[in-house]
């Protein structure tokens, strides 16, 4: 188990003061001009050297991620973009990072946007989260009035600038082309790829887009040194990692961990355990809604790490870890993903659009037997053809759950089917 | 009849912002560049809404273009794009439960039966007594206190059948709960006691 002295996240559940005051006792803005004063590439290659791969899903390296931006500062500015809009079902590390620990992402907004010569950033967080918005603001406020932010961003001789911009509901818009979109006051719906937005992002500009988990992290990792946190975890998949782990567990809860820990582990140390013992297990779904869900043969023996999930056939995605024991209605529990994928899709590209909506009428069914056995493989097609034929990864979102469902539980579907049709049966001939 | 069954068919003639959110909405439009005015649409409808009774009428929406100089409709389609926007009355008390697979596996069908159980109301509804409307909502992210449900701007979690209903009890006297956990969590972490930071937790 993890160390609390290698937590990153020591106010993770709000027992200390998340202002200034108890941020700096925690050794938040201790030393922040002279982490600048590595300079811009010099962050960029230590970052790179930890290993941080981005934690808002996709798991994509970080310190590459912020290569990719304009090494001179031309016409347009660069702007750094922090995604706190989670959205994503069984996710609820970002809520606590921005109300728990404000400074953290704060100071790593300054880092990172610094590294990648921005002078502002601004942080979209979901219009839901009215108080954490509330709690964040006066973090940004505590910070212009210390001298942290502003002209002369914590003496660093940087102009560093944060605004926060609330959303209004949409899940999309944890898509970083949409969050663009709607951050320039339109509707959330994502862009075609190329352009990438390190090169044309927001209003035009190179733009990064980071998750807060991923920007909050920076600080640390560039203090303690990248090869503490490169020494946590496995090769590939390093440092620590906020799960949430919810659902049908003893005890619900966040938690930090170091990456590559055995769900097992995780759960029966940190969440009291499956309920009613690990035998009475029947799913966990391993990285919020878009990850396949598991069965438990493969939760005996898996790690929590991007690159063994994805062997597994599933994701580590966000680690919001949705634990299903043998009493769920795993068929209903899918097709309410199907229902919130379909409520959320924007609505811009036809697979998706009708798709998602078509998807959801047939899990519908499926819940109540009300099919065919064949459907079940019609179903499985629509799938692929929503999958990788859209312009973001919505599609893909919403047609895993199901292909899961399918390869791991289609004895239980065509049971309901048969049983739905002697029921039928049975209710003609009387 | 409306042209949308969104938008309510009643509205008032005008709409006009106090002089206090006229001053914060030159604060909100300063946050972005010059030209950018439109990146302040949201705020400016979120500013609208709060001022009118937890709706926006058409009025506010042509207001709102005018100021940022948007076309009409590019404000309308905002508007009815993003979830949180309403543009019908709702209650006194907006009760937005969620019942995405995280809440729903631990129980928001006895939060939503309470609900209905009290006000005779399922989504999309305002009760007889016209202070609280119900809608279900998508995943609110905070699954790990599932499951949730919002209040105007705030968070009740880890509710069950009992709880809530302790809760609409308060509501119904206009003496809210306390926001966040009923069962006394203060944040995440786990029931019964945290299992790591417990050496960093303050003596009570």
């Amino acid at each position: 188990m993890l160390k609390d002295e290698d937590r990153i996240f020591t106010n993770l559940y709000g027992w200390g003061d998340a202002g200034l005051k108890g941020a700096k006792s925690r050794g938040d803005w201790s030393n922040t001009a002279k982490l600048l004063k590595l300079g811009h590439d010099e962050i960029v290659e230590r970052i790179k050297a930890s290993g941080l791969r981005g934690r808002g899903g996709a798991g994509f390296p970080t310190g590459l991620k912020w290569s990719f931006m304009p090494k001179e500062v031309g016409a347009r500015p660069h702007y750094l973009v922090v995604n706190a809009d989670e959205s994503e079902p069984g996710t609820c590390k970002d809520r606590d990072i921005i109300r728990h620990e404000p400074h953290k992402l704060l100071e790593g907004c300054v880092v990172a946007g610094f590294a990648m010569r921005a002078h502002a950033a601004y942080i979209y967080i979901r219009g839901e989260f009215v108080n954490e918005a509330r709690r964040l603001q006066s973090a940004i406020d505590e910070a212009y009035d210390a001298g942290l932010l502003g002209d002369n961003a914590a003496k660093s001789g940087w102009k560093f600038d944060i605004y926060l911009h609330r959303g209004a509901g949409a899940y999309i818009c944890g898509e970083e082309t949409a969050l663009i979109e709607s951050l320039e006051g339109k509707k959330g719906q994502p862009r075609l790829k190329p352009p990438f937005p390190a090169g044309a992002g927001l209003y035009g500009c190179p733009t990064t887009v980071n998750n807060v988990e991923s920007i909050a992290v920076t600080p640390t990792i560039l203090r303690r040194g990248p090869d503490w946190f490169s020494a946590l975890g496995k090769e590939g998949n390093t440092g620590t990692k906020l799960f949430c782990i919810s659902g049908h567990v003893n005890r619900p809860c966040n938690v930090e961990e170091e990456m590559g820990i055995p769900l097992r582990e995780l759960i029966e140390k940190h969440a009291g355990g499956v309920r009613g013992g690990w035998d009475n297990l029947l799913a966990v779904i391993p990285g919020g809604s878009s990850t396949p869900l598991m069965p438990q043969s493969v939760c005996n023996t898996i790690t929590m790490d991007f690159d063994a999930l994805k062997e597994a056939g599933t994701g580590l995605g966000t680690a919001g870890v949705i634990v299903m024991d043998k009493s769920t209605d795993i068929v209903k529990a899918i097709a309410r993903l199907s229902y919130f994928y379909k409520h959320e899709s924007c609505g811009q590209c036809t697979p998706c659009r009708e798709g998602t909506g078509w998807m959801w009428r047939m899990m519908d069914r499926l819940v109540r037997g009300d099919a065919e056995i064949h459907e079940i493989e019609t179903l499985e097609q629509v799938t692929r053809q929503v999958e990788g034929h859209t312009i973001c990864a919505l599609g893909d979102a919403a047609a895993w759950p199901i292909q899961g469902l399918i390869k791991h539980f289609r004895p239980e579907i065509e049971r309901r089917i048969t049983a739905h049709r002697a029921a039928s049966a049975v209710e003609a001939a009387e | 009849m409306s042209i949308d069954a969104r938008i309510a068919e009643n509205q008032p003639e005008s709409f006009a912002f106090t002089s206090e959110n006229e001053a914060e909405i030159k604060r909100i439009v300063a946050k972005y560049p010059k030209g950018r005015q439109a990146s302040a649409v949201m705020p400016l409808l979120d500013l609208a809404q709060r001022q009118h009774d937890n709706w926006i009428p058409m009025a506010a929406i042509e207001l709102i273009a005018k100021k940022l100089d948007m076309a009409e409709i590019r404000v309308l389609e905002v508007a009815t794009f993003y979830t949180m926007f309403n543009l019908k009355p709702v209650g006194k008390y907006f009760l937005q439960a969620c019942t995405t697979t995280p809440c729903w596996l631990r129980g928001s069908d006895n939060m939503m039966r309470c609900i209905k159980d009290r006000f005779g109301i399922s989504s999309g509804e305002t009760s007889a007594c016209g202070r609280f409307s119900l809608l279900e909502v998508e995943c609110l992210g905070a699954c790990v206190n599932a499951p949730i449900l919002q209040v105007n701007d705030d968070f009740y979690e880890d509710l069950d059948y009992a709880s809530t209903g302790a809760l609409l009890d308060a509501l119904e006297a206009d003496t809210p709960l306390p926001v966040g956990s009923v069962t006394g969590r203060s944040g995440s972490e786990a029931t019964g006691g945290a299992t790591s930071l417990s050496a960093l937790k303050p003596a009570e």
